[in-house]
């Protein structure tokens, strides 16, 4: 108690996690569990299995933090990984979705009203921008996979390519959006 | 060229893998400095598309819900006090019903500490040790409370260990943990009456409500 954890890096604080640190799980949650709700919602499209899929993805963190140690990632990239991941299991448990019209950019589900971060408000404005930037076939290969949840080659299936061009459009697309978003600035300030 | 393990970096860093080739990509991974380094880069990439995604509040609830549950959690596992101790022990066992007789002797001989968990089931009348192979095994009190000792590799990222207690061919979850360096002992959260039998599984990261996979561990039936 009495800790002021806002000081902290993300990083420390999951070094705390992995000591069964819950305010520092708090913490972390404050941090990212908008965008994380974000995420989830925007692969799911359904509020309470967004829900869920932040809370799975918020335990593994609790019960995996010592895991992060080892791996190559910023604490941020590591904790939404999770999310996506558990997101992108859940949808694709979601039968109905096979058959849905493939659409790139879907209406947001929830309000502008958000209340986040300043910092977090300009990233996103900045990814964005890199995404409009990307040529429509690569930027359509990142959204659908990533943000729809479809595989490679039901990506493949869906747009009547051969699956060595999807692969390829996301390879270059996500390399691409990289180096955007470096010369933007971004990589540094995406903690 | 759809062979080519490499080029399925970008889409692993996506998620958007089906299952099995998830998998294959998982053992390349392990063996490929270059896909390890590239994924790092187009990870990071990945999760810039995550911060890309409209906004949404998520409701005040949901915080609590996971704070709590995490505190609930807290007791399950149990980090190990010496779990340098053992390794050799392993690593240098090949037979494998050799191991897991070294790995359960192991145990009776470190069991100095009251407030080891292990200890807390093998102390009392009629507990028992079963063995899981050369992975180690599992100790079954009286009342039926059961702790594992397992040395595993820690799992993938995004990937659970689950126990079950299998009993009358019916799975119960029975815990999640992730496997470290040496040896996880992992309290068993279901009662392990006799004639059930203790399994593992990799699940996806929070658990599966039935296995997923093969349990890769089994124990023997608990007597």
């Amino acid at each position: 108690m009495g800790r002021d954890l806002a000081h902290f890096t993300d990083e420390a604080l999951l070094s705390l996690v992995a000591s069964s640190d819950d305010q520092a799980l708090a913490e972390l949650y404050d941090r990212f569990g908008g965008v994380a709700y974000g995420l989830a919602l925007r692969v799911l499209r359904d509020e309470a299995l967004a829900q869920d899929a932040v809370q799975e993805a918020f335990l593994a963190v609790w019960r995996t933090a010592d895991r992060f140690l080892a791996e190559r990632a910023k604490a941020c990239t590591w904790i939404l990984t999770l999310v996506h991941r558990r997101a992108v299991d859940l949808v694709r448990r979601q039968e109905r979705r096979r058959g849905e019209p493939l659409e790139s950019v879907p209406e947001p589900v929830a309000s502008e009203q958000v209340e986040e971060q300043a910092t977090i408000r300009f990233q996103r404005q900045v990814v964005q921008e890199a995404l409009r930037r990307l040529p429509p076939e690569q930027r359509e290969a990142l959204e659908l996979g990533y943000y729809a949840g479809l595989t490679q080659s039901e990506l493949a299936e869906r747009l009547g390519q051969p699956l060595g061009t999807i692969k390829s459009r996301m390879f270059t697309g996500l390399t691409r959006l990289k180096d955007l978003l470096a010369q933007a600035g971004l990589e540094e300030s995406l903690r | 060229m759809p062979d080519d393990p490499h080029s399925l970096v970008a889409p692993y860093a996506l998620d958007a893998l089906d299952e099995r080739e998830e998998k294959e990509f998982e053992q390349h991974l392990a063996l490929c400095e270059r896909c390890r380094e590239e994924l790092a880069g187009l990870r990071e990439a990945a999760a810039a598309l995550a911060v890309g995604a409209p906004p949404a509040a998520p409701p005040p609830e949901l915080r609590q819900r996971i704070l709590d549950q995490a505190r609930s959690e807290r007791e399950n596992v149990v980090p190990l006090r010496r779990p340098r101790r053992w390794t050799p022990v392993l690593a240098a066992t090949t037979a494998v019903a050799a191991a897991a007789a070294i790995v359960l002797g192991v145990w009776a001989t470190s069991l100095n500490n009251s407030s080891d968990p292990l200890e807390s089931v093998l102390s009392k009348p009629g507990a028992r040790l079963v063995s899981m192979g050369s992975y180690g095994g599992v100790a079954v009190g009286p009342d039926g409370r059961a702790v594992l000792a397992l040395a595993v590799r820690p799992a993938p990222m995004s990937k659970t260990y689950e126990a079950w207690v299998i009993r009358g061919g019916k799975a119960t979850p029975a815990g999640l943990f992730q496997g470290r360096a040496g040896t996880s002992v992992v309290k068993i959260s279901k009662s392990v009456p006799a004639g059930s039998v203790v399994a593992v599984t990799v699940e996806p990261s929070g658990g599966s409500a039935q296995p997923t996979s093969k349990p890769f561990v089994l124990s023997r039936p608990v007597s």
